[in-house]
């Protein structure tokens, strides 16, 4: 089964990390593999931030260890970083947009950036830009391509962060609350593509999201390329099973499970999480 | 002998306990400081950051380095000009004012005013990409914000503040020279111009290019450091800022004294 192959994307050890006296995390433990899909909720300050970068080395666990692509990253160098992190898209909690580039060269950066080390190709410039072009017209904000972050919407720099992480055409995106400070409207444009990204490329997804609906949508739906929209999956099965739920409480994971399993889940702390059903 | 000797512990524990902040924290500046070096000689460089940042510290700062040279000069000219009279010595004005400004006004005035202006913007311009997560998605695409953004910050600081110092240097001797020749009558200008040349020896000029080259060092890092561990969103960028101004004028100090200590027994 695609389900479980051999070495997953991501695994956590019994990792902890704490900042000064409060455990960020604590004695987490999780497997991401090819494909899949986790929705991460938690109260503020539970730790989901922490954890996803944790996934890629930019927070130092101080205890357990972390695997990325199957190689243990605990105490590797920043410089053997890169190549994996180059391999791994990443929208940032508060943008991470480059404020001094230009929307245009903000999604070329990871093309060109040749730190990123050897073995990914020199793209010259010509190619990455139409590349650029391609990413930003997938989140359909083409025109923006020589503006400045500060001057187009939150909305739309929160499109472009999509657009910068999935450039690379990267097996693994990680998402820190895609549709957080959003209205509803903006916020399920933004889900639809992370669906389409997800479902076009079958990357596997880590995704951080205060909102319970985030999480029904990845679970429930999945992108339909011929009629260009979400569209439910059936009841029993499809590719329901690739997604799961994360639920953290003070920086540890306090559910992991199913959507049928989260939305029976009798934990006081758990059922916040949930749409109870008016 | 017993009133200086107990003088000199008080003032040692006081400074201990000035200190003690900033010394909690010297291992990780230090630690900067050694990546920031070694990235010098490492590629990649970013030339563009480099002469950005040259134009900014240097070609920017000029405003507010030229007229406080230029008063500081005059200032020296004036208040020296009345106890030099009392002493009958009124043609020493122009040793005077060259060494005063060569070896201490000049470089720490400067520094002090260059750490008023860059070590807080730096710290501000860093600490908001801390915080809006800048510095990690640097991290994340490849980038080591090391090499891109503290390095060409240490180059071009460590670069032009010795220049803004020759700088505010000339304009304050010239300035010191309208005081004490036109406006005086002190001296003859001919011999303003050469007396106070003579009066410099090496040692003063070597002074006065060592410190503005260490404070420039002192300025960006700090200025660096502040930003880069930047954490609690806007207000966290407000205290990184103060911090950096804070910490940068009283290791100019601190340096100056050193710098002056070794230099005196030479
Ligand atoms: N750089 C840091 N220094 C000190 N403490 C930190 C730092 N980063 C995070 N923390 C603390 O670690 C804990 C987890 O933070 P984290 O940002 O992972 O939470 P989060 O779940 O992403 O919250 P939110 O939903 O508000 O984004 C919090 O208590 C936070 O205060
Ligand atoms: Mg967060």
């Amino acid at each position: 089964m695609p389900d479980s192959p051999p070495s997953p994307m991501v695994e956590f050890e019994a990792v902890s990390l704490r900042f000064e006296d409060t455990w960020a995390l604590h004695d987490v433990s999780f497997k991401l593999h090819a494909g899949q899909t986790h929705v991460i909720l938690g109260a503020a300050g539970s730790g989901k931030t922490t954890l996803l970068k944790a996934v890629i080395g930019l927070v130092r666990v101080d205890r357990g260890s972390v695997k990325l692509f199957g190689e243990d990253i605990t105490a590797m160098s920043e410089h053997d970083l890169y190549p994996l992190r180059g391999r791994t898209g990443v929208l940032f909690q508060e943008g991470g947009l480059f404020d001094s580039l230009q929307v245009g060269d903000n999604v070329e950066y990871p093309l060109l950036n040749r730190q990123i080390g050897e073995h990914n190709n020199k793209t010259d410039s010509s190619s990455a830009e139409t590349q650029a072009r391609e990413a930003l017209r997938f989140v359909e904000l083409e025109q923006t391509f020589d503006k400045f972050p500060s001057e187009v919407s939150g909305g739309m720099r929160r499109r472009v962060g999509i657009a910068r992480a999935i450039v690379t055409e990267p097996p693994l995106v990680l998402y820190d609350s895609p549709t957080a400070g959003l209205d509803p409207i903006t916020a399920n444009t933004i889900m639809a593509l992370i669906l389409k990204e997800r479902d076009v490329r079958n990357t596997a997804s880590l995704i951080v999201t205060h909102r319970y609906q985030d999480g029904e949508l990845m679970a429930d739906f999945r992108y339909d390329p011929e009629r260009q929209e979400l569209v439910r999956l059936p009841q029993d099965g499809g590719s329901r099973h690739r997604t799961r739920f994360i639920v953290m409480k003070q920086g540890e994971i306090v559910f992991f499970g199913t959507r049928d399993e989260l939305a029976a889940s009798s934990d006081q702390y758990v059922k916040r999480f949930v749409r109870h059903e008016e | 002998m017993l009133a200086s000797s107990h003088e000199g512990e008080a003032g040692g524990s006081y400074l201990l306990r000035f200190l003690k902040a900033p010394l909690a924290s010297f291992q990780d500046f230090l630690f900067l400081a050694g990546r920031a070096f070694g990235n010098i000689l490492r590629s990649p460089h970013y030339y563009d950051d480099v002469f950005l940042q040259m134009d900014l510290i240097g070609v920017g700062s000029l405003p507010i380095v030229v007229p406080t040279g230029a008063l500081s000069g005059a200032i020296i000219a004036l208040q020296m000009s009345r106890a030099l009279s009392t002493y009958g010595a009124n043609s020493e004005v122009g040793p005077i004012v060259a060494l005063t400004l060569v070896r201490e006004l000049g470089p720490v005035l400067t520094a002090l005013l260059v750490a008023g202006r860059n070590a807080s913007g730096i710290a501000s311009e860093l600490g908001s990409m801390q915080v809006t997560e800048q510095i990690d998605a640097m991290r994340a695409l490849g980038t080591d914000p090391v090499q891109k953004l503290v390095t060409p910050r240490l180059l071009a600081t460590a670069t032009m503040l010795p220049c803004l110092t020759v700088i505010a240097d000339a304009i304050g001797w010239i300035a010191a020279y309208l005081i004490a020749v036109p406006l005086l009558h002190l001296v003859s200008s001919g011999y303003y111009w050469s007396s106070s040349w003579r009066a410099l020896v090496p040692n003063d000029l070597a002074q006065g290019l060592i410190k503005p080259l260490l404070f420039g060092i002192i300025i960006s890092l700090v200025g660096c450091y502040y930003g880069l561990r930047t954490t609690g969103g806007t207000q966290g960028v407000g205290r990184a800022t103060t911090q950096a101004v804070v910490s940068a004028s009283i290791w100019i100090f601190f340096v100056t004294f050193l710098i002056d200590k070794i230099f005196v027994n030479l």
